[in-house]
């Protein structure tokens, strides 16, 4: 569905995109990951034809973005990082104009305002103000105007940033919900919203593209070794760290251990193992041989926060990178 | 054509949705309103004059006060321009409602022509509110209907080069004032080039005069149509919305 490959954007001083490839295929949700100023902006305005590329090529619906500016766009729908609202519009009257704008015919408006309306949640304000709208509402007319002539591709900036918790939970609901019938491409920089809401994951940084995979590949490839959570604490009196630290440096497949809090006489531990080892039982085994009380052992799975400090922080990202390619 | 009626009747209803049309309607009246008591005032008080002198001269209420009047509303409109043309594109580019335009599937030339027949629409709903005053003429006396009707196309002809030229400046910024300041400015100086006439008649003078938007309505206002007038206006309104159409492109290859 949108195939981009080399893509370059550079602006005056700055390159803003290098290099970029990566192709989304249809139905599909994903998520475009990385820190503020990495060229997820620049790589979106480049899909929906708002900047021309410098190099490379960019193809959405199999209708090149510097060729067929006019085919792209009809079946595009954008919401970029602040929606475009006219404040001084109704809410129906505004998606009656967008609508109009992308080309519905006159005879089907109604119908499809209607039906975007109650899909976002805006049906109750529709004859509101958009300038006295509150910001969720807001988010949300823009996703309406976003979907209102059923584009096959849905570019999504950031469409929860600034909302309140209960807002953030209803707008990726929502975002969820439209995929099969459309493909999405959302930007973030909150991993979690990545994990929640997309089956594939682009990692973009300084303008490259750092890793490419689905949320499960890109933890499990990263993860290798396991990492365990261990809680002990004594049955009765003082139990020094120390001794359980060489205890637990002592069972078979241990790698690392670190001693992390002690809190009301529970030590906790954090224990990593070698490549390809298990060692939950031994470590519980253990644990309760010494005559110790065992209070918690669960694994620490990676988070994508984790995965995403290690891409683009250290000398990582370059073989992370080779890997995917 | 479509698509430009479409912006063209966005940008009416939020000229309408917001104070500036009743403002600069109301502005307006007020100081047609007043140059056109003057004239008419000058005009009674000169036709007593040559009555009690004891020869009466035959008086135009053309000559007399269209002509006068039509002049000052040409004058008035310079200011008007700028307030009409600065929200265009400086709005939008400060909202980011430009990239909704830029992302949906118009042309570019598209979003100008509307926006820029829009303008043109308020501008002549405002020129109206001048005409009431004149329409109380054809009560009371006969003037000639034809070259009032020659002067209206004239201020229309001017008004929308300076409309394009005024859509272009707000497409260099993003700033409403700027853009009204900056084109009040060549307003003003495309008016005020005509004075060197007055004092000067060189060879970069006679060019001088030629660029200023005034200088081509006088035979407007004088009931005649000059096809190098109207010549002159339509080529300076698709220089100016040329200028738009490249300024607008740029947009996208440096934001």
């Amino acid at each position: 569905m949108i195939r981009v490959q080399d893509l370059t954007k550079r602006y005056a001083r700055t390159v803003a995109v290098d290099n970029v490839s990566f192709e989304v295929e249809k139905g599909q949700i994903v998520g475009f990951l990385g820190p503020n100023g990495a060229g997820k902006t620049t790589t979106m305005r480049v899909l929906t034809c708002f900047l021309p590329p410098t190099g490379g090529e960019a193809e959405v619906a199999g209708f090149n973005v510097a060729q067929k500016p006019m085919e792209v766009k009809k079946r595009i729908g954008y919401l970029p990082e602040t929606p475009p609202l006219y404040p001084e519009m109704e809410v129906i009257e505004y998606l009656n104009f967008v609508g109009r704008l992308k080309g519905i015919p006159k005879a089907q408006l109604a119908e499809r305002v209607k039906e975007v309306s109650e899909r976002c949640n805006v049906a109750d304000v529709s004859t509101k103000l958009i300038g006295k709208l509150s910001k969720g509402y807001r988010q949300r007319v823009g996703l309406a105007q976003a979907i209102i002539h059923n584009p096959d591709v849905l570019i999504l900036d950031e469409p929860t940033a600034g909302l309140d918790p209960k807002q953030i939970i209803e707008t990726r609901e929502l975002i969820k919900n439209l995929a099969g019938d459309h493909t999405i491409i959302l930007s973030t920089h909150i991993l979690p919203e990545v994990e929640q809401t997309c089956e594939k994951v682009i990692i973009i940084n300084k303008g490259k593209v750092v890793a490419t995979d689905s949320v499960e590949n890109l933890t499990s490839r990263l993860r290798g070794s396991e990492s365990v959570a261990v809680e002990v604490s004594a049955k009765d009196g003082e139990l020094p760290a120390q001794n359980v630290q060489q205890r637990l440096e002592q069972v078979p497949g241990v790698s690392r251990v670190v001693y992390r809090t002690a809190r009301d006489g529970k030590l906790r531990f954090e224990v990593e193992s070698l490549q390809g080892r298990h060692i939950r039982p031994e470590i519980a085994r253990s644990v309760v041989e010494a005559g110790w009380n065992l209070h918690e052992l669960h694994p620490v799975a990676f988070s994508l926060e984790e995965i995403f400090l290690e891409l683009t922080s250290s000398d990582k990202s370059a073989q992370a990178s080779g890997a995917t390619q | 054509m479509t698509n430009i009626w479409i912006i063209c009747r966005k940008e009416l209803k939020s000229y309408f949705a917001s104070p500036i049309a009743y403002g600069l309607m109301a502005f307006f009246a007020l100081i047609s309103g007043y140059f056109f008591y003057a004239a008419t005032a000058i005009f009674v008080s000169r036709g007593m004059e040559s009555q009690m002198m004891g020869r009466p001269m035959p008086m135009d209420v053309n000559e007399w006060v269209i002509r006068p009047v039509l002049m000052n509303v040409s004058v008035i409109g310079l200011f008007l321009i700028p307030m009409i043309t600065m929200r265009l594109f400086a709005e939008e580019k400060r909202s980011g409602t430009i990239e909704l335009l830029a992302t949906s599937p118009v042309r570019d030339f598209e979003i100008i022509l509307g926006k820029w027949f829009a303008a043109l629409l308020m501008y002549i709903a405002i020129l109206a509110v001048s005409a009431l005053n004149i329409l109380i003429l054809f009560a009371y006396g006969s003037p000639d209907w034809r070259p009032l009707l020659v002067g209206y196309f004239g201020l229309i002809l001017q008004g929308g080069c300076l409309l394009a030229i005024g859509t272009f400046i707000s497409t260099t910024t993003r700033n409403q004032i700027i853009a009204g300041v900056g084109t009040f400015a060549i307003c003003l100086l495309l008016w005020v080039l005509d004075w060197v006439t007055a004092f000067e008649t060189t060879a970069t003078s006679k060019v001088l005069s030629y660029l200023s938007v005034v200088t081509h309505f006088e035979p407007f206002s004088k009931g005649v149509l000059d096809s190098k007038d109207i010549i002159f206006y339509f080529s300076v309104i698709v220089f100016g919305l040329f200028l738009t159409a490249r300024s607008m492109e740029s947009l996208r290859w440096r934001s």
